[in-house]
């Protein structure tokens, strides 16, 4: 491994503290590529030695449940993920030509990065959000009801180096690295920051106050 | 008119919704505190008599999951929170864990002390990370307020809660893929029996319950079982979430009881798109089968669903109006299934790319009227032959389709292409650029 001192230190307590969430150790290992990624942008041939060796497999053991899940990355990956959903529904919707311009106007394919290490773009499936279709998400941050515009312009300001804040979600996306560091289960104070629930998920509550529902009551 | 019935949704508009405070102030913790000085067995047995039934899909009752649990042996038991929506269509789970996620925990907490589970883990997607921020926020301040940990209100009772996070693979809906995905696998299905109940996490005996039929039920300790009964039909008790989506005025998550209808539903969400009529829907997200026009007073309950023809599912109402090409909606969602078929099976791993080869032929222009057959016959290959329900889930919107709408399959064959203008059925304007290639591989 070529971590240094300080890199291998952190991953090591960190581990620590992922490995005590499970009363056995191997659970951990999901958590702890998304770790990997926090720190390295992709699941590292280091990456993989450190969670072989802290989880007591081998390394090839740890390589086959990394290239099982979408989210592991075998490359470098852009500081955004950015993922069109392109199942039916929101390819229906217009998800289609979304992903046609923005991987024009981007200049890279499905899974492909900009030379400038900022985007990776890629077909999503289904992402729970179809009522706010077409969606894209920008590390697995709500980009709802988009357009072929609205989708490119938040590609552009992100290239920019300008904060993108999603439709719902914290006030800004974060980078591909600290987002999976959420996702490795540390916290990173955000949970509190919010756009709004959004108009379809509040869409049967108002339905309901129109027919007589009172918020509060039982 | 059947009335919605906002209960696990009654919150999502207050001010900090997903907060402790909030939560607490409009009775959160209440029923834990209640359940806590009652006999687990008969939480359980309440659960029972409610008829409350899985809420992923399978619509498995769920008490009598709880139920099947071998007697204590003094080992470890699990309760495993399936948090891992990702069924095409689905979209109600997110919004209750982003809004609300103190009612989940407070339903962990309930049902862990119900089944005797000291360590309770929530498998959570991991693709949607702000999700995961609240989880992770709700379950310290609920450690921090006494509602888990050691010793819960001077019970003697304690728990801890695990939030975990997946990272992409559809599969690990399925429950056992899922129980691997936890253990830190590959997510494939297991062979059952044994259940989860006798064998499942660790091998120790595990409960699997979806995240709204674990936060169905603090309010079903609160309010007893007899109003959970008072809603719903004959054998499908009680309230749930419509997920409305698509080609309708206002899509969104409408909750009511079991047994409204389609009619009912699209009424209050404005109908659909204006100057468009209903063509077909899913009752349940992709994995089952369609429906049409013939089925808007069909109840959406287990039983009448499925009297139907189709599923209740997951109560996911995708809507598509006559601008949706049928043969372009079946094959995208056949390439989902190829992309997220876990390869353990031979009918689904080879069904599904053959699938995947003919429809997107067929949807090309390039397709026979032999293919339509040999489209069929591979479903055939495929439902009931491989290893989980992906396999069939596969299949059910091509069977369907073919049924309801053959003549639509027919004319992308006689005509060399798809007789539909794609930028009609999307949300905003475009013009079709020269016929290209759909980009996809």
């Amino acid at each position: 491994m070529t971590y240094d001192e300080t890199t291998l230190a952190q991953l090591t307590e960190d581990a620590a503290a992922i490995i005590a969430r499970y009363p056995v150790k191997r659970s951990a290992l999901l958590p702890m590529l998304h770790l990997v990624q926090s720190v390295d942008g992709f699941v590292s041939p280091d990456g993989i030695q450190f969670c072989a060796e802290q989880l007591d497999l081998t390394a090839a053991e740890v390589s086959a449940v990394a290239t099982f899940y979408t989210q592991y990355k075998r490359r470098p990956n852009g500081e955004y993920q950015v993922g069109v959903c392109t199942n039916t529904l929101c390819a229906v919707m217009g998800g289609d030509r979304i992903w046609d311009e923005l991987s024009e106007h981007v200049g890279v394919g499905h899974d492909e990065t900009t030379e400038d290490g900022k985007i990776t773009l890629e077909r999503l499936e289904c992402n729970a959000a179809c009522d706010y279709a077409p969606v894209m998400m920008v590390n697995w941050e709500f980009f709802d009801n988009q357009t072929p515009e609205s989708a490119k312009q938040v590609v552009d300001d992100l290239r920019a180096g300008k904060d993108v804040a999603p439709s719902r979600g914290p006030a800004k996306v974060c980078g591909f690295k600290e987002v999976s560091r959420v996702l490795a289960g540390f916290e990173d104070g955000r949970a509190d920051e919010d756009q709004g629930a959004g108009a379809a998920t509040l869409a049967g509550l108002e339905t309901a106050k129109g027919q007589g529902w009172k918020e509060g009551s039982k | 008119m059947t009335d919605l019935v906002p209960v696990l949704s009654a919150t999502w508009g207050a001010e900090k919704s997903w907060s402790l405070d909030t939560y607490t102030e409009a009775g959160g913790y209440a029923p834990l505190k209640k359940a806590l000085g009652m006999e687990p067995g008969d939480i359980i047995q309440a659960v029972k008599d409610s008829g409350l039934r899985g809420r992923g899909g399978a619509g498995f009752p769920t008490g009598m999951k709880w139920g099947f649990l071998p007697p204590d042996d003094g080992g470890p038991r699990y309760l495993v929170v399936n948090a891992d929506e990702s069924e095409p269509g689905t979209c109600k789970d997110i919004p209750t864990m982003m809004s609300a996620p103190h009612q989940l925990i407070e339903g962990v907490a309930i049902t862990s002390f119900a089944i005797g589970c000291n360590h309770a883990f929530i498998y959570l997607r991991g693709e949607v990370v702000h999700v995961y921020r609240r989880l992770l926020q709700a379950v310290r301040e609920a450690y921090e307020a006494g509602h888990l940990g050691k010793d819960i209100h001077g019970s003697g009772f304690d728990l801890d809660v695990t939030v975990h996070a997946g990272a992409g693979a559809y599969i690990c809906g399925e429950e056992t893929a899922l129980l691997d995905s936890l253990e830190g696998r590959r997510g494939q299905p297991r062979l059952k029996p044994p259940f989860p109940a006798v064998a499942g996490l660790y091998a120790r005996p595990t409960v699997v319950n979806n995240v709204e039929s674990v936060a169905s039920v603090p309010a079903i300790v609160d309010r007893g079982v007899e109003w959970f009964t008072a809603m719903g039909t004959e054998r499908s008790k009680g309230m749930g979430l419509f997920s409305l989506s698509g080609h309708v005025t206002r899509p969104g998550q409408y909750e009511a009881p079991l047994g409204i209808t389609l009619r009912e539903l699209l009424e209050m969400a404005g109908g659909i798109r204006e100057g468009h009529e209903l063509k077909f829907w899913t009752p349940g997200g992709s994995s089952t089968p369609i429906f049409t026009q013939d089925h808007l007073d069909t109840p959406l309950d287990y039983e009448s669903v499925g009297a139907a023809g189709s599923m209740l599912g997951t109560r996911a109402l995708q809507i598509f109006d006559e601008t949706t090409c049928v043969v372009r909606a079946v094959t995208r969602w056949t390439e989902f299934y190829k992309h997220e078929s876990c390869g353990k099976c031979t009918p689904c791993r080879e069904g599904t790319y053959w699938l995947t080869q003919i429809l997107k032929r067929v949807e090309g222009g390039r397709g026979t009227e032999a293919d339509i057959q040999q489209l069929l016959d591979t479903c055939d290959s495929i439902a009931g032959r491989s290893f989980c329900a992906l396999g069939d889930g596969a299949t059910s919107s091509i069977i369907s389709s073919v049924k309801l709408f053959r003549e639509e399959y027919e004319a992308h064959v006689e005509q060399g292409g798809c007789p539909f203008d794609h930028s009609a059925a999307a949300l905003f304007d475009y013009s079709e650029t020269p016929a290209t290639e759909e980009a996809h591989a």
